[in-house]
């Protein structure tokens, strides 16, 4: 142990310079008897095993397990062992008209909020992207939402709604409360009033992605276009269009994945209702699960066609994306 | 085919001048070379023909029609830009057909003038692959027929040869100076690169810390240069320039040797009002002719063999380097002294306060 008394006489610790000095020149400096040696292999295994140890338990073991499940008729709440039932659970749900509803529901409210925040981010991004006065703090407020619990937003928004005294009503101009619309309690309004806090939020993800792909863009090919005597609609359709299209594709993947798990906002604004108007998968996903019939086998097969749905969807849009690369 | 008339034109950045205020005339169908050293205000120049950049004073015009305020779309111009500025998401098809496709040509002949373009430039092999997968030359093919296509009144070219390799430069210099001769269209071109100024252009406009040096066809600007920047930055090496002093029956150079001068340089060198007769010799390495018997001593420094000649590198007695041109099988051993003349059509002369050119 000369190396560390002769290290500790100059004041430093000899741990310190070993970090100085990185890993590889540590095996020479340091005389392999005096510490436990870890070659840098062994070491990247330390720090990853915890990791893999965690995803294993929670997620890859559920997943499969699940699987399983969704081919037996098992109730958590039982004593019954699992009992394997094959197909029955899925040709159950894919035969239910209540279940396509629930489909058509999460379908419909995917298309048209993703469809809104899509436009929304977009114009945002393209009305932020020239640098202003105060246009950085702009940028930051219009964040805001995004960092916002959903259940946070859930209940501000229930507040906003509310018929009797939210600030919606009066600032669209509905004074009279017998008239005015009930966002939350009206069928053909509940699902919309989703749609329009879910917009209000995410938007400005879909922003941030597009301002990323807009500033990218280089500025010389705006004078090209300009020497090439293009319109500005031109120049849009045909540089910006295209240049953001690769990040504007990425955040609508993101989005729609999303939203086809929609739950939170649902949850915490209508339960589903009125009626089964609200109704996503996610929500109908939950009761089946937790609450009143646990029916934990019907409810993981139907975990398992979300799953199906969304990695077909998904791989729609990477394919397009793929496409957009290479060209 | 357009002339272009710059009048007063100048840009300021605050209060620093980018370029001071110029007045410069291109004729029709002229090939002008805006030459000088980077941060000349060469560059700043060219965009402000072109109106990506805005004048701070002066007027522009296009065939007489005042452009000074106009949007680039609105000149006629054509730009082609140092790193070719191509639209990186489209084939080189459509990168040539959107100048076309932006005026709302008919598909029809947006495809006939594309094909006929592509043909001139010899491109026709790559109209499908996209900027990213050609090579810098075809990159700037693609760039310059993206700019012939729409037959412009003018064209603007800013270092186009900047970012290629030495051995595409050359090949692409004759072909941008055949298009032009088969175009004939007035051309302006911006370089740093004095060669190529000297192998393209009809005129060369010299520019220097943000004033014009000097305006002139490549002969002039070689054998005339206006001032001592021009003398030196013309040239492979510049102009031999020399401390000397004026006496009678020619000029004394340091270390002792006069130089003979004719007539009409002693009279116009009498009648320039030089202090104490000081002045700068200038002298290209071909006007060098080594001898015995010469009259100006030397010593010989070094000597590179350039092929067909002898490039020698002379040191004058007060230790100043000269070079001089010498045939190719002179043999000059280093060290050893040498006698030479100067060829008396080929000496100019400069103030030395001034820097100018001493008229003859």
């Amino acid at each position: 142990m000369r190396y560390v008394n002769s290290s500790n006489v100059k004041g430093r610790p000899v741990s310190q310079v070993n970090a100085q000095r990185g890993l590889s020149s540590r095996q020479e400096t340091v005389p392999p008897a005096g510490r436990r040696q870890l070659s840098d292999m062994r070491i990247v295994q330390l720090f990853i095993l915890p990791t893999i140890i965690l995803l294993i338990l929670m997620n890859i073991f559920p997943l499969i397990y699940s699987l399983f499940l969704s081919f037996t008729n098992y109730s958590v709440i039982s004593s019954d062992p699992p009992v394997w039932v094959g197909l029955e659970n899925y040709t159950h749900i894919l035969s239910d008209p209540d279940f396509w509803h629930n489909f058509a529901t999460t379908g419909t409210y995917a298309l048209l909020s993703v469809s809104l925040q899509t436009i929304v981010g977009f114009a945002l991004a393209m009305l932020l992207r020239s640098k202003f006065t105060g246009s950085g703090i702009i940028t930051t407020l219009v964040l805001v939402p995004m960092m916002l619990s959903p259940i946070v937003v859930a209940v501000f928004w229930r507040l906003i709604f509310n018929p009797s005294f939210g600030i919606l009503n009066p600032i669209l101009g509905f004074t009279d409360i017998n008239t005015s619309p009930e966002w939350l309690g009206d069928p053909a309004l509940a699902l919309w009033a989703i749609v329009i806090v879910d917009v209000w939020q995410w938007s400005p993800f879909v922003m941030l992605l597009c301002l990323a792909g807009l500033s990218a863009i280089p500025e010389y090919l705006y004078e090209a276009a300009a020497i090439d005597r293009a319109s500005a609609w031109f120049q849009f359709r045909r540089i910006t269009l295209p240049q953001v299209m690769p990040l504007l594709l990425i955040a609508v993947l993101f989005r729609t994945i999303e939203a086809f798990k929609q739950f939170d906002l649902v949850q915490g604004l209508t339960f589903g209702g009125p009626g089964d108007a609200t109704e996503t998968v996610s929500v109908e996903l939950y009761r089946l699960a937790f609450q009143g019939q646990f029916e934990t086998g019907l409810s993981s097969a139907l975990a398992y066609i979300v799953l199906v749905v969304i990695i077909a969807i998904s791989n729609l849009y990477i394919r397009a994306l793929n496409r957009l690369r290479e060209g | 085919m357009a002339n272009i008339e710059l009048r007063g034109v100048e840009k300021k950045f605050g209060d620093v001048f980018a370029v001071k205020p110029l007045d410069l005339t291109i004729k029709d169908g002229e090939f002008i070379v805006l030459l000088g050293p980077s941060g000349c205000g060469k560059t700043t120049t060219l965009r402000m023909i072109s109106g990506l950049e805005a004048v701070t004073d002066g007027q522009i015009l296009l065939d007489g029609r005042d452009v000074t305020w106009l949007h680039p779309s609105e000149r006629d111009i054509a730009f082609v830009f140092q790193f070719f500025a191509l639209y990186s998401h489209m084939s080189a098809r459509d990168n040539i057909a959107f100048p076309l496709q932006a005026a709302g040509m008919a598909r029809d002949e947006v495809k006939q003038r594309v094909g006929q373009v592509a043909a001139l430039l010899r491109i026709e092999h790559i109209l499908d692959r996209k900027p990213g997968a050609l090579s810098g030359g075809d990159q700037q093919r693609v760039a310059l027929a993206r700019a012939l296509v729409r037959r412009p009144a003018a064209f603007l070219m800013d270092e186009p040869l900047g970012a290629l390799d030495a051995e595409f430069r050359e090949t692409m210099r004759a072909e941008i100076k055949k298009l032009h001769l088969a175009q004939h269209a007035t051309t302006v071109y911006v370089t740093h690169d004095q060669i190529e100024a000297m192998a393209m252009g009809d005129r060369i406009v010299i520019m220097s810390a943000a004033v014009v040096q000097q305006v002139g066809t490549p002969t002039e600007v070689y054998h005339n240069p206006a001032n001592l920047f021009v003398a030196r930055f013309i040239g492979s090496p510049g102009m031999n320039l020399v401390k000397a002093k004026v006496e009678a029956g020619g000029v004394r150079l340091p270390g002792g040797s006069l130089a003979p001068v004719s007539d009409r340089w002693r009279h116009a060198l009498e009648g320039s009002g030089l202090k104490d007769g000081s002045v700068v010799l200038g002298f290209r390495p071909e006007a060098v002719q080594v001898r015995d018997g010469g009259a100006l001593r030397a010593a010989v420094y070094a000597d590179d063999l350039h092929g067909g000649y002898t490039m020698l590198h002379l040191e004058l007695a007060d230790g100043e380097i000269i070079h001089g041109r010498a045939a190719r099988d002179a043999l000059n051993a280093l060290g050893s002294a040498v006698r030479f003349d100067l060829d008396p059509d080929m000496m100019r002369f400069f103030n030395p306060e001034t820097e100018m050119a001493i008229p003859s």
